[in-house]
């Protein structure tokens, strides 16, 4: 009988039909509505600052796989860095902008860490840091959302619901929520959200700005397409529950909680929705704070990552002098990962609470 | 609702391939031309062989003799004469004297006696088993008289059979379930009464409804007292750990044993072997063995002496349907892969698969991504262990708890970054034990 040459190698011989590439590509896809989204209602500009970001980004990673001989590029991560880059940019940014975020997060918030699985910060969340404080004044700088285009007032055209209620607090605008203080302000709402509050109860605001009616960045606009992404992604079992729900339930918690001190109203004084869908919380909690590389290994300890980005985002919302809550508490807590990681460990096998007294009465 | 039990913690969800074999009833191997006898065919040392070259043998014969406390009996599966003693690598990797026996033309079958094992007292019935060279037959072959014999401070309130099979492809087990119900549940009941257990309970997937409704029906009327127990399928539910934990809710700690949390788990066919060893003084000298996967023209269950040659079993079933990329001895997830085709059946030899290759995956560096923690049915961390170990931090890896890892593959097997993390706990190990 002919006997053909095999291949001996360690067991298991079977594997899950998944890769590292095709966890990339599909985190890239889950985020196509929110893009799509973005490009509708920013327009071609849009489109324009996604491209260069991206195309930064696979370059960059290019050049550097090059250099140090290794080719990185098919293994997706690249691409989505670029992706998320791109949709946490402001549409009207100059595009020198974009440039510099993805190079940065590619270069040296990943690369100089020891390329992918090695950097202890989030690459797109970096790049993005960097340029923020770099150009702030244009990273902060909005344009006004086509659906809201002929509402708007020229005062609020370049600002989001969120820094008009912070610009409003921190004027002495005491005693209201935030939906209360956008109305002062007359900031706009759709005709269709407004008929939906009619219908439902919900104020218009937290419609509007759950499907996406409001000034920001790119991607993080809409709630509602971001969520289906997310979605996606829990389906496909990509991302678990734990980090996305502990940490947009204590933000919603803490604010409802103590989100009406700063404003005057006391506790239980805040609101728990509106924080949820406003600000870049809901692209960080389903695509930024479950970046595998950087968030804990246990779900025990991606609870209390959750949790911690929430507690940060909360204090930083609602008492910090700077936007950024999102990306900064997402970073602050990317640096206690490894020690979660160290001290929060899975029970092991066989270790009951029965075990423990066992051996603690042996001890004694 | 009732609820199926299963364990809780990790497991995975691999396809179970087993349509290939489920069906083929099993067969009895014609006499292979020769027959290599390896004498380390279980856990613990090897046997001493009590034959030499040019000596005769007859079928059923012991002809390696137990070398310690773990060790077993080795018996001649034919008659003929023992044409040399070789060295042979078996399918583990294992290198180990073995007997080559040329068998006779001519295979008296001698009378079988029947004994009524009732009677037997308990040390009565492990000297038996032990005389008879019983290991456990799931794949961890550890000798069945050493598993039996309970010190007289332990009680035991559960003897537990394993019918899991969760192993993709394999069904031995289940074959042995549709056709040797009644010989497997009396060897349950011959080991309860040696380990002076008061409850008999036999665990199956429920990817084998047929073999519960079988196994119920001889249960009822042969008014055996046995529970028979439908799972949910998830792999490794077959490791006693796991198990013990879906039947009994009981978890045994690091480093003990079944017997300290008061149970005792046979493979069911071992079952079998130990009915035939007690009930007919057979020695064990043959089992059943799946041939099957995707490149293997005609998958059987075979019935084959230990000592047969794997082109054997191949030529049996009919060859290669397509080029295999891998011959494994086992399961998929936790077998053996081997390149020689004259590496011998040994008695924990449950299948031979032969598997197309996957599409090779580059591996990427590790993500973090925390799937393999999630899978870990022991609770442990595998990517942290594997960078220790790829560090060379065997001493810190050890203290991680990599001696609990049992290797069942669950990490490995969900790894996107298709790192080869089993292996590296395998080296680990043997790094670590080495300082």
């Amino acid at each position: 009988m002919h006997t053909p040459t095999m291949t001996v190698s360690s067991s298991p011989h079977l594997h899950e039909k998944n890769s590292t590439a095709s966890i990339m590509y599909q985190v890239s896809i889950a985020l196509v509505p929110a893009l799509l989204w973005g490009i509708y209602v920013f327009g071609f500009r849009a489109l324009l600052v996604t491209i260069v970001s991206i195309a930064t980004a696979l370059l960059v990673e290019y050049l550097l796989g090059r250099f140090s001989g290794e080719s990185t590029l098919s293994d997706g991560s690249a691409l989505l860095t670029g992706l998320l880059v791109a949709l946490n940019m402001s549409p009207s940014v100059p595009l020198f902008i974009p440039v510099i975020a993805s190079a940065f997060a590619i270069a040296v918030a990943k690369w100089t860490f020891g390329g992918l699985g090695a950097n202890w910060a989030n690459p797109a969340l970096a790049g993005r840091i960097f340029v923020f404080f770099s150009f702030t004044t244009p990273m902060s700088s909005f344009v006004t959302p086509r659906t809201l285009a002929s509402a708007m007032p020229d005062a609020l055209a370049s600002a989001t619901p969120l820094s008009v209620v912070k610009t409003a607090i921190s004027g002495g605008s005491l005693g209201m929520d935030a939906n209360a203080l956008l109305s002062e302000v007359s900031y706009p709402a759709t005709a269709f959200a407004q008929k939906i509050a009619q219908a439902t109860g919900f104020n218009a605001y937290t419609i509007d700005s759950f499907l996406g009616n409001v000034g920001g960045c790119i991607g993080e606009i809409s709630a509602l397409a971001l969520l289906i992404g997310g979605v996606y992604l829990l389906v496909r079992k990509i991302i678990t529950w734990h980090i996305p729900v502990t940490y947009l339930a204590s933000v919603g918690l803490f604010s409802w909680i103590f989100g009406g001190i700063p404003g005057g109203l006391g506790l239980f004084g805040g609101s728990f929705f509106p924080p949820l869908f406003t600000g870049g919380l809901m692209l960080g909690a389903l695509f930024m704070a479950t970046d595998y590389v950087t968030s804990p290994i246990s779900a025990k300890g991606q609870i209390v990552y959750g949790v911690g980005c929430g507690f940060f985002t909360f204090l930083f919302r609602a008492f910090g002098g700077m936007p950024e809550a999102v990306s900064v508490s997402i970073l602050l807590m990317n640096v206690i990962t490894p020690t979660i990681d160290r001290f929060i460990v899975p029970r092991k096998f066989g270790d009951t609470r029965e075990q423990r007294t066992l051996a603690k009465e042996r001890k004694v | 609702m009732h609820k199926v039990p299963t364990f809780r913690k990790g497991g995975v969800h691999p396809d179970d391939k087993k349509v290939f074999s489920r069906m083929q009833p099993i067969e009895r191997l014609p006499l292979p031309g020769e027959l290599v006898v390896a004498l380390s065919q279980h856990l613990g040392s090897p046997a001493k062989a009590l034959k030499a070259k040019g000596d005769t043998v007859v079928k059923g014969e012991k002809i390696g003799e137990a070398s310690g406390f773990i060790s077993a009996d080795v018996h001649a599966p034919v008659s003929g004469v023992v044409k040399e003693i070789r060295r042979v690598t078996l399918a583990n990797s294992i290198v180990c004297d073995a007997l080559v026996i040329t068998p006779d033309s001519e295979q008296p079958e001698g009378e079988a006696p029947a004994v009524d094992w009732r009677t037997l007292s308990e040390a009565e019935l492990v000297a038996t088993i032990k005389e008879m060279g019983i290991v456990g037959m799931g794949g961890a072959t550890f000798p069945a008289h050493v598993k039996l014999t309970i010190p007289r401070d332990k009680k035991i309130d559960a003897f537990i059979i394993n019918g899991v099979e969760c192993e993709p492809y394999l069904t031995a087990d289940y074959r042995v379930m549709m056709e040797r119900a009644d010989e497997a549940l009396q060897g349950a009941l011959i080991c309860a009464k040696a380990t002076r257990a008061p409850r008999v309970i036999v665990g199956v997937e429920l990817n084998k409804k047929d073999a519960i409704a079988h196994l119920k029906e001889v249960v009822e009327a042969k008014g055996y007292p046995i529970e028979i127990v439908g799972l949910k399928v998830k792999y490794p539910q077959g490791d006693e750990k796991q198990l013990l934990k879906a039947l009994l809710n009981r978890e045994i700690p690091s480093g003990k044993l079944p017997l300290d949390v008061g149970a005792v788990i046979a493979n069911i066919g071992s079952c079998v072997a130990v009915y035939e060893a007690v009930a007919q003084k057979k020695p064990l000298y043959e089992r059943v063995v799946t041939v099957t996967g995707e490149c293997i023209a005609n998958p059987k269950n075979i019935l084959a002496p230990v000592g047969t040659k794997v082109s054997d079993l191949l030529a049996f079933c009919g060859g290669f349907s397509s080029e295999p990329e891998k011959l494994v001895s086992g399961g998929p997830m936790m077998g053996f892969s081997f390149f020689d085709t004259d590496t011998p059946l040994t008695k924990g030899f449950s299948g031979l698969l032969a598997l197309t290759g996957e599409k090779k995956v580059v591996t990427t560096a590790c993500l973090n991504c925390g799937r393999c923690v999630a899978a870990c049915p022991i609770g442990l961390v595998p990517a942290k262990l594997y960078r220790l170990i790829d560090n060379g931090q065997y001493a810190e890896a050890m203290a991680n708890s990599l001696m609990d890892c049992k290797e069942c593959g669950c990490c490995a097997y969900v790894c996107p970054a298709h790192l080869p993390l089993v292996h590296g706990m395998k080296t680990g190990k043997k790094l670590g034990r080495k300082k």
